[in-house]
């Protein structure tokens, strides 16, 4: 099986997520599947940027330990990363910085000068040299980069042609066969899928206040959303941003917002708003390192329990947790859609490497539409409240402009015509009718099927996972035989699905970006037998290889 | 539908509290712009959290009783949702003086078509007289420990004028109709437009007194210079004894926000097709 890894390394500012993204698109049009992992320090300019793209001819959503390609911008990369690069790795490195190393030379930064590009092109350079270095044609990389390469293509090619021509082939590897494009598959990072799936069901609005790593979704809304017709809105706060999102639901707007844990905590005041309101709103809460600013620009799982009760007071909701880009989109549609059948918020609850990694996905495996919700599809004949009991606590949504119709919407307990109660009948009254949304709303999460068994179905040993880990446990368990385990809806927690799926196995292992095992812990609350949790706290993913030694030392 | 615009919610306002002179100069302002053609289901009402939020209740058109200091990041939501909207905020000075700070400077610097009529007792009341950013230095409430010196108050409209709001006004609730006037000329200003309306808080700051012998209207004001209107505002700091002026203080026509920011929208269909030709395109 064909399964390489490459690694490019350089500073803030060299373009090394650019540079990942072109070599992943390199393979990913001759039909392989590939998975980067994007790994950067909070800063603008200097310190140490690396892209690792994985490329693989069987799907794959997770690092290896082990570099087949290196490709060095700067000496840090050179200097950090050698020690994991295999004995017969392809080594090129930027001359200009580096001497006497080991690997093939390329003067990156005097070729550009040469060519009279600017310096962010010592990228295209080492790709085009790298891509030499394996044996691939020049056509090909000249196609990829004219598709790729935004800006200065004719400047960018012949620093290229360049690169190109100051290596010789050192090694082609079995797995290329052709250059000629095959298959469907594209690549999309997990913050584009969240934000695709969003759109493909129906969203009218995105308001959000900049924080890593949910700023992709707000940045790639705001690019497409002249074309897709959706306004985008940059407020003064995530409280501004909750409020508005909240205010846009009122209005009519299909509208969600997104952000990490520290902006969440400025949302859950809105977000309860929401809920006693009964106004649906979507919010996307991209987990990173916390307590509090943590470390910005690294994954965690550790919101799991926060976004289950965030806000005050006890209200239904949906949380659903994606694994990769593909569940990302699918995820992000069926959140706001339901958000909106049941008018309570929805939580699309990812992690720094779902949300920054680029995955492959192939467009025929993701579900033809989802059906946007319709604002209303229930009678408004006759006196309007905003409230009226129904028998499954969801009334009919109408909203300001729609003929004859009084809103009043309270984020203070009310009466059916949504004017403010204190008695204890109407208080309970209220409580009880929201709640009465639980059962069809658990349905809802059954109908998804919304538990994913990965491996050995009959296998004795079962991981527990979410998130981003989900796509690790997924190989993982291939390699090792044995079961995992992935819940893609957490709230309404999905027990009996996630019961059956661990079924009588002998040992269940938890694997989550935490130190105290959440999963593992809601699971027990519902009755399913958890027996050890692996926790990995320091900020960065596991990689398949380092959790496959963690689970042969639990299991042998 | 029920065409009173009073609901039957029982009021529970203190006597004589100025928040009785604001809800029905809302509610005749509202009865006259439904007489021009406005349609009554194009009116929304956002109220905040406190004693003023209470109008929610008892103003029967279609209302948002929203969070304390949010009122106005809501109604910036409703607004963009739908341009069409008569979006109304009426908020405490607690409640977006203080808490609400940022998201009313933001109305002002996106000149958003919103009108907020602050309802300025400056006291918190529903909280039992605790000062607010407007209270006289020398008001202390039960917040203050004794033997604290005063904390003085800021002057908002000073911080709405440099905000960039195109609309200020100055009311007063026992000038019930000039206050009148001047929020449905705040209605129909396209733009942000602010109302700051001095009202007594019958329990706990009952100044009818000094008000009524300090309020005027200038003559000759014109309110689309910058430079008279920031003189004016500048004459009382809401602490010292100084006249207070009252009626439309500056106004001035600008693009506004849902004009400049909100796109065209797309239906359901043709966003599908979007994702659909971005995923062809990726290939």
């Amino acid at each position: 099986m064909a399964d390489y890894s490459v690694l490019i390394g350089g500073k803030a500012g060299d373009g090394i997520n650019r540079a990942g993204q072109v070599i992943a698109k390199v393979f990913t049009r001759l039909g392989f599947y590939c998975y980067i992992y994007y790994d950067y320090p909070s800063l603008i300019r200097g310190g140490h940027n690396f892209s690792v793209v994985r490329i693989a001819d069987h799907p794959i959503g997770g690092r290896r330990d082990g570099i087949d390609v290196l490709l060095a911008l700067d000496a840090t990369t050179l200097k950090q990363h050698r020690s994991s690069a295999r004995k017969d790795a392809v080594v090129l490195y930027n001359a200009d910085l580096i001497h006497n190393a080991e690997g093939t030379a390329v003067s990156l930064q005097s070729i550009v000068t040469e060519e009279g590009g600017s310096p962010v092109m010592a990228n295209t350079c080492i790709i085009a040299a790298f891509c030499k270095s394996i044996g691939i044609g020049w056509d090909y990389v000249e196609e990829i980069l004219r598709s790729e390469v935004p800006h200065e293509i004719e400047k960018n090619l012949r620093v290229a042609r360049r690169g190109y021509a100051a290596v010789d082939i050192e090694k082609h590897p079995s797995f290329l066969v052709s250059e000629e494009p095959v298959g469907e598959k594209i690549l999309m990072t997990g913050n584009e899928g969240v934000a695709l799936g969003l759109v493909a069901a129906g969203l009218d609005g995105y308001v959000a206040y900049p924080m890593s790593p949910s700023t992709g979704i707000l940045h790639y809304i705001a690019e497409i959303a002249e074309e897709a017709g959706i306004t985008v809105i940059q407020p003064e706060s995530e409280i501004a941003a909750m409020n508005m999102t909240v205010g846009m639901a009122y209005g009519g707007f299909r509208a969600a917002t997104g952000t990490a844990g520290g902006g969440f905590n400025l949302m859950t005041e809105g977000l309860s708003l929401a809920a006693m309101a009964e106004l649906p709103v979507t919010v996307i809460l991209a987990q990173r390192v916390g307590p509090s600013t943590g470390t910005p620009t690294y994954t965690a799982q550790a919101d799991l329990h926060y976004a289950i009760h965030a806000g005050n007071g006890e209200f239904p909701r949906f949380i659903f947790a994606p694994g990769d880009a593909a569940q990302a989109y699918e995820c992000a549609g069926h959140a706001l859609r339901l958000s909106w059948k049941y008018q309570v918020p929805s939580i699309i609850l990812t992690d720094k490497t779902l949300a920054e990694s680029t995955y492959t996905v192939e467009p025929s495996n993701l579900p033809d539409s989802i059906p946007a919700q319709p604002m209303n599809d229930r009678n408004l004949e006759g006196l309007y409240e905003r409230y009226i009991d129904a028998e499954d606590g969801v009334s009919p949504y109408a909203i300001p402009g729609d003929i004859g119709v009084t809103i009043k919407v309270n984020s203070k307990t009310h009466n059916p015509d949504g004017i403010s109660t204190d008695t204890a009948e109407g208080v309970a009254r209220c409580t009880e009718k929201q709640m009465r949304k639980l059962p069809a709303m658990r349905q809802e999460i059954s109908d998804l099927r919304p538990v994913i068994i990965y491996g050995n179905p009959d296998a004795e040993i079962c991981i527990l996972c979410w998130g981003s880990n989900a796509q690790l446990c997924r190989e993982v368990a291939g390699h090792l035989g044995i079961k995992a385990v992935q819940p893609l809806a957490l709230w309404p927690f999905p027990a009996g699905e996630v019961s059956d799926a661990v079924g009588d196995s002998w040992m269940v292992i938890s694997v989550e970006d935490n130190y105290t095992g959440q999963l593992a812990e809601l699971a027990r609350n519902h009755g399913i037998r958890v027996d050890l949790h692996i926790p990995k706290y320091d900020g960065r993913p596991h990689t398949i290889d380092g959790l496959m030694e963690l689970l042969w030392g639990m299991v042998a | 539908m029920n065409q009173s615009f009073i609901t039957d919610a029982q009021n529970t306002w203190c006597m004589g509290c100025g928040n009785f002179a604001i809800l029905h100069a809302i509610k005749d302002v509202i009865v006259g712009l439904i007489e021009d053609g406005v349609p009554r289901e194009s009116i929304v009402l956002v109220a905040g959290i406190g004693c003023h939020g209470k109008i929610a209740d008892y103003l029967n058109i279609s209302t948002f009783y929203s969070l304390h200091g949010r009122a106005l990041a809501v109604a910036t939501g409703i607004k963009i949702a739908n341009p069409d909207l008569t979006v109304i905020c009426t908020v405490g000075d607690g409640d977006s003086y203080a808490e609400g700070l940022a998201h009313l400077i933001f109305a002002a610097k996106r000149n958003i078509d919103i009108t907020a009529i602050v309802h300025n007792n400056r006291v918190y009341g529903l909280t039992k007289g605790q000062y607010t950013p407007t209270s006289p230095g020398t008001y202390h409430g039960k917040s203050i420990p004794k033997g604290v010196s005063d904390d003085p108050p800021f002057n908002p409209l000073e911080i709405l004028l440099c905000s960039g709001c195109g609309f200020l006004a100055r009311g007063y609730t026992q000038r019930q109709e000039q206050l009148t006037d001047l929020i449905r000329e705040a209605i129909v200003h396209k733009g942000f437009s602010v109302v700051d309306t001095l009202q007594i808080c019958a329990s706990f700051l009952d100044i009818g007194d000094f008000y009524n012998e300090r309020v005027y209207v200038p003559a000759g004001h014109n309110p689309e210079d910058f430079d008279a209107a920031c003189r004016i505002v500048g004459e009382w700091d809401y602490d010292g004894d100084a006249p207070i002026a009252l009626g439309t203080l500056y106004r001035k026509e600008m693009p506004t926000y849902e004009g400049r920011f909100r796109v065209l929208q797309k239906n359901d269909v043709e966003r599908a097709k979007l994702v659909e030709k971005i995923m062809r395109e990726r290939r």
